[in-house]
């Protein structure tokens, strides 16, 4: 039914048909983000020996993040005079359509993909650089002196860490020959590409770190030098939409690495083919998540000059080398 | 026609992820906006400035290497524009642009050096 219907010629009905579907993984991302919160506060609660959220919804506080969300519902909205008012409302949205615009092009498995986009890796990087212009409208606009700093330095490390962050994937594209995503699993039939890569693989792994301004690369909103860096101001809802992108992010970064380094539905070996691919999808997806929560409770936060050292000093050599080791190793070999 | 029709499905998906993406916020605020109170007073709409009187404009000056760093990003993300395809269609270009593109890298690292060598790269 799908394969016709994205054969059939687009129109106001496909419109209606896809935004149903879209809808439901949008409902499902939010449960993902709400749950992904609170199992982050359980995984650094064990970390550091304690329990974590225990009274709201059992032993496990299974409904503390969805208690979260209401009262941030109820809260009052404030908007400061002196902000600049269009772009302090304009600001949560822009940080947040991009974020759930890239989940378009995941495949999650190989039924269960939305657009199968030939560009579609590209597109990936292409649009998670739009949120970029949310915070550093969201730290403008403010007109709040901790904000403007904020902002401007989530600006400088994200774009200092998206440079290394797209040249390491070229790896992978060198090997592939692709940026379909589809293709790219495919590719991994005989062997992951974190074995082919293991260089790629850890700069994308300390990039996307700092993409995602995880610790220990949470400057931009050190609390204790920033107050809460570009969304100082934001309350209730408006605020609630800078972290929810920030962990639809999370979403989609674990995907991809999935993906592109852990052969996305594949089985690891031929003789396990019989268990369906949604579920070595969210195997290694979950393996992924818990290794981001794990950086979180384990490293301290980063000084902001060796930030910005580290992205150009040593990240951006070590992809470009690998770039071109990857080239010459290709030429040789396969 | 068939694949063409496939195409334009696929970008009309990322339309719709669009709407969906700019969709939720306003309606989540909308409903924010009928459950939550509003009572604005004076102190709660002055600018935060860790309780002290917030004096001045607030778009202060700030370090000129955020801006030397914005420079950085340009010319390095355009070298990336160029290296993806050519990573694409690697198998086909071969050897000769293997070693044009070595020759391109060369001289933009040449370029990094240089900056390095400048001091631009250090955070002070």
């Amino acid at each position: 039914m799908i394969q016709e219907m994205l054969q059939s010629s687009p129109g106001w009905f496909n419109f209606i048909f896809f935004f149903i579907f879209g809808l439901v993984l949008l409902l499902v991302v939010l449960g993902f983000v709400t749950y992904s919160i609170l199992a982050e506060r359980k995984v650094m609660g064990y970390i550091q020996l304690r329990h974590g959220p225990n009274q709201l919804g059992g032993r496990f506080g299974l409904l503390q993040t969805v208690a979260d969300v209401l009262k941030l519902l109820l809260k009052e909205d404030i908007i400061p005079k002196m902000a600049d008012r269009p772009m302090f409302i304009l600001a949560p949205v822009i940080a947040f359509a991009p974020s759930f615009m890239v989940l378009a092009t995941i495949p999650f498995t190989d039924r269960f993909q939305f657009a199968d986009l030939g560009v579609g890796l590209l597109y990936y990087v292409a649009v998670s650089g739009l949120t970029v212009f949310g915070i550093l409208l969201g730290g403008w606009a403010s007109n709040n002196k901790y904000s403007l700093l904020g902002g401007a330095r989530a600006t400088a490390q994200m774009i200092s860490y998206e440079i290394p962050l797209v040249m390491s994937v070229l790896g992978v594209i060198l090997l592939s020959g692709s940026l379909n995503l589809n293709d790219i699993v495919h590719a991994q039939k005989h062997g992951w590409f974190i074995l082919l890569q293991p260089i790629g693989f850890i700069v994308f792994l300390i990039a996307s770190t700092a993409e995602l301004s995880r610790t220990p690369f949470d400057l931009p909103e050190s609390e204790s030098e920033l107050v809460a860096g570009y969304h100082t101001e934001y309350t209730g809802f408006r605020w609630a939409f800078f972290m929810l992108a920030e962990y639809v992010y999370l979403f989609a970064m674990t995907a991809l690495i999935t993906i592109l380094f852990f052969g996305g539905w594949m089985a690891p070996f031929g003789f396990l083919d019989f268990i369906p691919g949604a579920v070595w999808f969210s195997l290694k997806f979950c393996v992924i998540l818990f290794l981001y929560l794990w950086f979180r409770s384990t490293f301290p936060r980063m000084r902001a000059d060796k930030l910005m050292e580290f992205a150009w000093k040593i990240l951006m050599p070590v992809a470009l080398a690998n770039i071109m080791l990857t080239a010459i190793i290709k030429s040789l070999f396969f | 026609m068939e694949l063409l029709n496939v195409y334009q499905n696929n970008y009309l998906i990322v339309f719709v992820f669009l709407c969906l993406g700019v969709l939720l916020p306003v309606v989540a605020l909308y409903l924010g906006k009928l459950l939550r109170p509003h009572k604005p007073s004076e102190a709660k709409l002055t600018t935060y400035e860790s309780g002290v009187e917030p004096f001045h404009d607030s778009r202060v000056q700030f370090n000129v290497r955020y801006y030397i760093f914005a420079l950085m990003f340009v010319i390095f993300d355009v070298e990336t524009v160029f290296l993806y395809p050519w990573a694409v269609a690697y198998d086909k270009l071969g050897v000769f642009a293997l070693i044009e593109m070595l020759i391109f890298v060369f001289l933009l690292l040449l370029g990094l050096v240089y900056a390095w060598k400048k001091k631009v790269l250090r955070w002070i």
